[in-house]
């Protein structure tokens, strides 16, 4: 830590490094924020930009920026504030980072801050006519009814600019051109996979550009999450990627063990580890399903949920409902697994095994599948750095980036598996890591199935000493899983009380979007739909 | 094997005698076409049905079970629903091309199936050119498809109809360079003349290569023309919602989902004409005992229950394979399927000329 | 005039007062025996045959192709075939959270569809708000912008739940009258500025 600390000092010397806590924080103000930027990602390979989080202390705005080393997978934090609480300003880093494209975007959504040199400041989640911030603390709900007249189309956009006297300029501009055909895909939208829309520049059946506009299903998580005590939040976290639910919840209650300083016993930690695999199982699986169902191959689908139904089965006993289990809790897991657990998952691990080769013979191997999908929505390992494309699509393009092995948390550094990674990434190369990884899973259940066995179907499952009034302390908290779709963080600053000041989700979804655009050019609508298909996000989580 | 000719011949007798010429005429006009209006809807009807148990069991389900027995009763639900349906008209559009286009797909398909072969005497107008008439008024449908996307006033369903006409188009060609094989074969393009000329053998087993080359070609170009799976591209569900029909609602609809099972009967009603000896049963030179057992079965039996087994064979594919890619499809036409279909055509015309087929 | 669906009876299922109301009201004012019958005939045949819309927006959406998938089969009950365009959609099944940008979309799906239609609130973000009835933009209730059939709670509902829900709604379906007197809903008084739904008419 020292040693990043005077590395950082030798750059930026008006910077101030914390090393306290768990990461380095990193405090710069604005002006000297795009320089030490860029000296951080060109000189120190912070290459990634996980997080931007946007935050109001009352006394000023600011961002805290997560950066992530590619070679040490070392974590950075940097602060940034404002204390200009009319006309809040920082400096973009989207030329740097283009994933800051849309977490900026996200931040100006909910605090109003606006960001000099980003392309593209226009909303993302709230409606265009949307009045006030809504993440700002002194927000009044009121000022927002629900209207029920149609939204008017963004056409234009904007841009702040800085001249050489740093003078700031608003300059307007367009989205589309009067003279493109422009198609609406979505909001309900059959291959969307919710209410994602894209509206789409076509000429003929050839894509030209897509603009993503979000926020149709964005239900305000981080703002609830600021009056609710810890163990209240859990709930949310398994709404947003419904499909990583269990992975998610687990996060949660690291990040909050993490910061109780919480000892979790063995056992429990391992049942949550297989609710992990089970989840990411059923969570391949229905991506296999969609994908082939978004293509035409119906009958896939349904093979793909047959096989699922196992999955539900075991949640079923064990948790008591089939989807949003709410089983992990802050601790451990709110009850012993059912007695006959073991055995069932072995079952579902041998069944699944067998289908997955049933699935290759229906649809991998498929003439049309394969032309379909080779060559489609390329996506280099340059770009999925760059705008952060983490889980199986970023694997697909080469890049090393399962939390799993990087930043081993939970007992994964204790088993057997291998990391999924192909070298294309394209829309084939990202189904495949799907189902090699789903092979990695039952290859973990199985190792899973055999600690369990010898250390006893039955015993603790949870801390016996779990605080019944849980305050954090004064501080930042950062834990981050590797979630069905790529690397889900948890963030949550707290000011000592039961309740949180700030809770950000760091979504691997949201990044998936920010890609959509630049993979889907130049191809045509029906490789739209496969690219999507294959990045496979699921929209709440995006949102949130 | 029975004769519907008999029957029939009887009948305009009996008329005949009783009453002039022109009335007798406008009766069995009338008497044929609540004939086939109650054929039709009856063959959608159960086409509707098979194909959604056919689907159930490839796809682990049972498909309908609860409305009648084993779920039979479920297409007259269909039916009953859709008719007291609210029929939406759109603003802002064609509103007689909006209404026209799902008769004028209605029309091709009844027109095209009333020349199917149905037995043994059994039908309607024994045209000298059938065959092509048969071609000539199935391209009718594209019409009513365009039509329908263009007259709906939007985006999707124009784009579904751009699909559809180059894909119905494309695939017209390779559909008549194969049936133009088998008429090339057989040497004559009446319908009930292709029959009998397969008394002695089904031209697939017949024409041998050539024959099964263009039966094949046949099965890809008509699946294509019936836009479905793996070509349903103009009503991509996943792609524009539901294609060309997107903006049509109650009994209009209803048209288009009826017709699309009609056409496929229709398919495999050309099919089995062509390549499986229509009506004609299954006789295997020098099994005597064989053939007259196969004689027995009527021949109205022998024509459906072809043209269901080639009908299954496409649910089996369109239930097995992923939807292709418009550019992909186009390539598929015009850079194999037609090539290969002429050089095909080429080759049964040296073929009959030589007499090279068998029962030559 | 006892509603029937097969296979459940009418014990198990009595909860729904609205309906038993329903129909002693219109066996008090009775039918012709013609247009009754009509009536019936019509109503088996809607009630056999929902085609459902396609719109799902969270995890009840994941529960619902459950339903259509091999171990539920919704096709049993007829009930398989999802159109996607609103047009030829019988009910909307709206499964997951409604949030303010959502409404407006929600409301112009609902009046896009042909008569007649019917709305099932599917998930208790549909019912209520849920979990989510604090937020700042989530709509609680759909209520709140179309008239509901059938509410069903569950967060998500289980399949088996799914499937009362839709029974539920045929049974609603089976006393419906398109002939012989009109015992529609009155159409509801809706407030759209924001404010919890009110039937003033009440």
């Amino acid at each position: 830590m020292a040693e990043i600390e005077n590395k950082i000092t030798q750059l930026c010397p008006q910077a101030q490094v914390d090393t306290t806590g768990e990461f380095p924080l990193v405090t710069v103000d604005d002006a000297q924020w795009h320089d030490l930027a860029s000296a951080l990602k060109n000189q120190l390979h912070y290459d990634v930009l996980s997080a931007v989080v946007g935050m109001d202390w009352t006394d000023s705005f600011g961002c805290v920026y997560y950066l992530t080393n590619t070679s040490t997978h070392e974590l950075l934090h940097v602060k940034v504030a404002t204390t200009d609480r009319e006309n809040p300003r920082l400096h973009s880093v989207c030329d740097l980072w283009p994933v800051a494209n849309f977490q900026e975007r996200e931040v100006y959504d909910f605090y109003g801050i606006v960001f000099i040199g980003h392309p593209d400041m226009r909303r993302m989640f709230l409606r265009n006519d949307w009045v006030g911030y809504p993440l700002r603390k002194d927000y009044d709900p009121a000022s927002n009814p629900l209207r029920l007249e149609d939204e008017t189309n963004e056409d234009y956009t904007c841009r702040w600019v800085e001249d050489e006297n740093g003078k700031v300029k608003k300059i307007d501009g367009k989205v589309f051109e009067d003279d493109e055909y422009v198609v609406n895909v979505g909001p309900q939208h059959p291959s969307t996979h919710g209410v994602m829309r894209y509206r789409a520049s076509l000429d003929g059946e050839i894509v030209k550009k897509i603009d993503v506009v979000s926020g149709y299903i964005h239900r305000g998580i981080e703002k609830m999450c600021e009056d609710l005590t810890y163990p209240q939040m859990l709930l949310y976290t398994e709404r947003m990627d419904y499909m990583a639910a269990h992975i998610n919840r687990h996060c949660m209650c690291m990040c909050v063990e993490k910061a109780l300083g919480l000892e979790v016993p063995r056992r429990a930690e391992l049942i949550r580890l297989m609710m992990d695999e089970l989840m990411r199982l059923s969570s391949h699986l229905l991506s296999y399903g969609c994908l082939t169902m978004d293509q035409g191959a119906t009958t896939a689908f349904f093979y793909g949920f047959r096989e699922r139904e196992l999955i539900y089965d075991i949640f079923d006993r064990t948790c008591g409902a089939r989807m949003s289990m709410s089983y992990s809790t802050i601790g451990g897991v709110v009850a012993d697994v059912h007695e006959d657990f073991v055995k069932d998952v072995r079952h579902a691990c041998d069944v699944i095994e067998k289908a997955l080769k049933e699935y290759h013979k229906l649809f991998t191997g498929n003439v049309i599948a394969v032309n379909r999908m080779t060559g489609v929505g390329i996506l280099s390992k340059e770009d999925a750095i760059a705008y952060d494309i983490t889980g199986p699509s970023g694997r697909a393009s080469g890049w090393h980036c399962d939390v799993r092995k990087t930043n081993p948390y939970s007992l994964y550094n204790e088993f057997d598996f291998d990391e999924i990674v192909y070298e294309n990434g394209d829309s084939m190369d990202r189904y495949m890591v799907r189902m090699k990884e789903m092979e990695q899973c039952i290859k973990i259940l199985r190792q899973a199935c055999d600690k369990l066995e010898a250390e006893g179907l039955q015993g603790e499952y949870c801390a016996p000493k779990v605080p019944k009034l849980m305050k954090l302390p004064a501080g930042h908290w950062y834990q981050q899983v590797e979630a069905s779709r790529g690397a889900f963080g948890v963030y949550i600053e707290s000011d000592g009380n039961t309740k949180p000041v700030r809770v950000h989700f760091q979504s691997p979804c949201f990044n998936l979007i920010g890609v959509v655009d630049l993979t889907c050019k130049d191809n045509m609508i029906a490789d739209l739909i496969t690219i999507t298909a294959s990045l496979d996000f699921v929209i709440p989580d995006i949102d949130r | 094997m029975f004769d519907f000719g008999i029957v029939t011949k009887w009948l305009d007798d009996l008329l005949n005698s009783v009453m002039p010429g022109w009335l007798t005429t406008t009766i069995e006009c009338v008497l044929v076409a609540v004939g086939l209006l109650v054929a039709y809807s009856l063959i959608a009807m159960f086409y509707i049905f098979y194909e959604r148990k056919v689907c159930g069991w490839i796809q682990c389900r049972l498909g309908p079970m609860r409305v009648g027995k084993w779920g039979l009763l479920q297409v007259f639900a269909d039916v009953i629903k859709i008719l007291q349906k609210e029929l939406i008209t759109l603003w802002h559009t064609d509103k007689f091309l909006f209404k026209l286009a799902p008769y004028l797909v209605l029309i091709a398909s009844m027109l095209t199936f009333a020349c199917l072969p149905w037995g043994r005497g059994l039908q309607i107008v024994d045209m000298n050119i059938g065959v092509f008439f048969i071609v000539a008024v199935s391209s009718i449908g594209v019409l009513g498809i365009l039509l329908a996307g263009w007259a709906s006033n939007s985006k999707y369903t124009l784009i579904g109809a751009m699909r559809s006409g180059a894909q119905m188009i494309s695939y017209e060609l390779s559909c008549g360079i194969s049936i133009l094989t088998i008429v090339c074969l057989a040497g004559t393009m009446s319908i009930t003349g292709i029959v009998e000329a397969q008394a002695d053998g089904w031209f697939l087993f017949k024409g041998h290569l050539p024959a099964i080359l263009a039966f094949i070609i046949y099965m890809i170009a008509a699946n294509a023309e019936n836009n479905r799976g793996p070509f349903d591209l103009p009503e991509a569900e996943h792609e524009l919602t539901a294609g060309y029909h997107t903006e049509y609602s109650g009994i209009h609809f209803g048209f288009f989902y009826l017709a699309e099972y009609l056409n496929l009967f229709i398919v495999s009603g050309i099919a089995t004409l062509l390549f499986l000896g229509g009506w004609m049963p299954l006789h295997i030179p020098g099994w005597e005992g064989f053939n007259n057992i196969m004689d027995y079965i009527p021949s109205v039996v022998w024509f459906l229950g072809k043209a269901f087994f080639i009908t299954f064979i496409f649910f089996w594919i369109r239930w097995s394979f992923p939807r292709v890619r418009i550019d992909q499809m186009l390539a598929l036409e015009w850079r194999y399927l037609m090539p290969i279909g002429l050089v095909n055509l080429v080759v049964m015309a040296i073929i009959v000329t030589q007499g090279w087929y068998f029962g030559a | 005039m006892e509603v029937k669906i097969k296979s459940m009876k009418h014990e198990d299922f009595k909860d729904n007062e609205y309906i038993d109301n329903l129909v002693e009201q219109l066996r008090a004012g009775g039918t012709n025996i013609i247009v009754g019958k009509l009536d019936q005939l019509m109503n088996w045949g809607v009630s056999n045959s929902l085609w459902p819309l396609c719109f799902g927006t969270s995890c009840c959406a994941i529960e619902f192709m459950c339903l259509g998938a091999a171990r539920y089969d919704m096709a049993r009950y007829g009930f398989e075939v999802a159109r996607n365009s609103p047009r030829q959609a019988d009910y909307i099944m709206c499964q997951g959270t409604i949030n303010y940008r959502m409404a407006p979309a929600l409301k112009r799906l609902y009046e896009q569809m042909a008569e007649p239609k019917y709305v099932i609130a599917c998930g208790s973000c549909t019912v209520s708000g849920g979990p989510f009835k604090n937020s700042y933009c989530v709509v609680k209730g759909v209520d709140e912008i179309i008239p509901v059939d059938v509410y069903l709670p569950g967060c998500p509902p289980r399949p088996e739940a799914f499937f009362y829900a839709l029974m539920q709604l045929q049974r609603k379906i089976k006393v419906q009258k398109y002939f012989g007197g009109v015992n529609r809903k009155e159409k509801l008084e809706l407030k759209y500025d924001g404010q919890a739904l009110k039937q003033e008419a009440k």
